[in-house]
């Protein structure tokens, strides 16, 4: 410490000449009363405002910190159980939104195979009559040809006969032209 | 540090009229506030400011850094809150659930030795808890507030303490003694740790701030008090903890004194 002049006159049993101390000060038993003193005073200063204002103080304030987690974590997790529900729900809005699309998209597509099969079976019927009818007509026609093939042929054969010079009686060449056309 | 280098300049005055001279415990001098003579038991004295200063502290820190109450702390009441729950856990740990009870004392303690070993880093301060007669009454007190609680609480069990059951039985006398021994000496130990490292580390960054005034060795001899200084920062926490945590041990001792 600074030697000042001023300390000279504190000279005594823990202070030299020069206001140095004299060995360990910690060791002066003029300045041990002292120190204890104070000491016991601040410590219990200390105590009463720990004990009576500041550590009860910081207790609440931890206390009711966490009270505001749990209550927080517990908000939360009403929140997310919330948020899954929802996500359930939707899910399941999904499916069955599929599957109903799917049960439509399955039901036209039979009602167009019916109409689709009833047309065809239509059609088919149709072309049955049409080819039926036709088939009469062509029966009709071929029939009338063969007719008109015998006509011409009798016809024919009775002008070949008279071009040949020679008459024949009109059943003997009907029979002759029938005769042939059968083979 | 500014201050230490001044002094050292102090120094090398008296260097200039009688060698480099070296006054590394003055600084755990006694001296009245107000005037001079003798330091009487009521005297106000450096002890007496440094101590209040140390209350003011606390009381900021404590009480005033709290005293919005928020759920999203500040840092000082973050502070607070952090020694609080450090004591807390401490005293949990060590004794369990029924030293809780006793937390108010134990951190009274604790905030104490803390503050005043941090205040006396301050340059030019007096370093309360580098004096033997106040370590010593805070060790007493737990020695002897320990060892009545024991009592109260165990009755002639206490003395349990001291006879080790584990031990083969010609052997417990011998361990008795030993027990006793260790058990006495404990306020003797508690105090001076924390005394002895608090008053060393404040004399060797004085003697290097005398090895200042030489100017061949200033630099090294800053240098060092840096360095020392950071040492005794660590110190200064260190040994409020070991002080705190021993208190701790000596209460679990008397709660439960079975081995």
């Amino acid at each position: 410490m600074a030697v000042e002049p001023i300390q000279e006159e504190m000279a005594g049993v823990c202070v030299d000449a020069h206001g140095s101390a004299i060995g360990m000060p910690q060791l002066c038993g003029e300045w041990i009363p002292n120190q204890i003193f104070w000491l016991i005073i601040t410590l219990v200063v200390i105590f009463f405002v720990l004990s009576r204002i500041a550590l009860p103080r910081i207790a609440s304030v931890l206390a009711e910190r966490q009270g505001t987690i749990t209550n927080d974590i517990s908000a939360a997790e009403e929140l997310k159980r919330q948020a899954k529900d929802a996500e359930a729900a939707y899910e399941k809005a999904l499916a069955d939104a599929r599957t109903e699309a799917q049960a439509i998209a399955q039901k036209a597509r039979d009602e167009i195979k019916a109409k689709l099969d009833a047309a065809t079976a239509e059609a088919d019927a149709k072309i049955a009559e049409k080819s039926a009818e036709s088939e009469k007509v062509l029966a009709g026609i071929r029939a009338s040809a063969v007719e008109s093939v015998e006509a011409v042929a009798k016809e024919t054969a009775e002008a070949i006969v008279a071009a040949l010079g020679t008459s024949a009686d009109q059943a003997a060449i009907d029979a002759a032209v029938a005769n042939r056309m059968k083979g | 540090m500014a201050t230490e280098a001044a002094h050292g300049a102090d120094m090398a005055e008296h260097a200039v009229e009688g060698g480099l001279s070296f006054h590394p415990m003055d600084q755990f001098m006694i001296k009245p506030l107000f005037g001079a003579g003798d330091v009487g038991m009521f005297t106000i004295t450096n002890v007496t400011l440094w101590m209040f200063i140390c209350i003011l502290a606390i009381i900021g820190v404590m009480v005033l850094g709290t005293s919005r109450r928020a759920i999203i702390p500040s840092r000082s009441q973050s502070v607070a809150e952090l020694a609080y729950g450090f004591i807390y856990k401490m005293i949990e740990d060590v004794t369990g659930k029924d030293g809780l009870k006793y937390f108010p004392y134990i951190m009274t303690l604790f905030m104490f030795i803390v503050f005043s070993n941090f205040l006396g880093l301050i340059p030019m301060s007096f370093t309360t808890t580098s004096h033997i007669a106040v370590t010593w009454v805070l060790a007493l007190a737990v020695f002897l507030g320990v060892t009545i609680l024991g009592f109260v609480k165990n009755g002639v069990h206490f003395l349990g303490l001291f006879w080790v059951t584990s031990a083969p039985l010609a052997l417990r006398p011998i361990l008795a003694v030993i027990e006793i021994i260790s058990y006495f000496v404990r306020p003797v130990s508690h105090s001076i740790r924390l005394a002895g490292n608090v008053m060393a580390g404040h004399a060797v960054m004085k003697v290097f701030a005398g090895f200042a005034a030489l100017a061949v060795v200033s630099p090294v001899s800053i240098v060092a008090i840096t360095a020392i200084y950071g040492l005794e920062v660590l110190v200064a926490f260190i040994q409020a903890y070991v002080f705190t945590i021993l208190t701790c041990v000596y209460l679990k001792d008397a709660l439960h004194p079975a081995h």
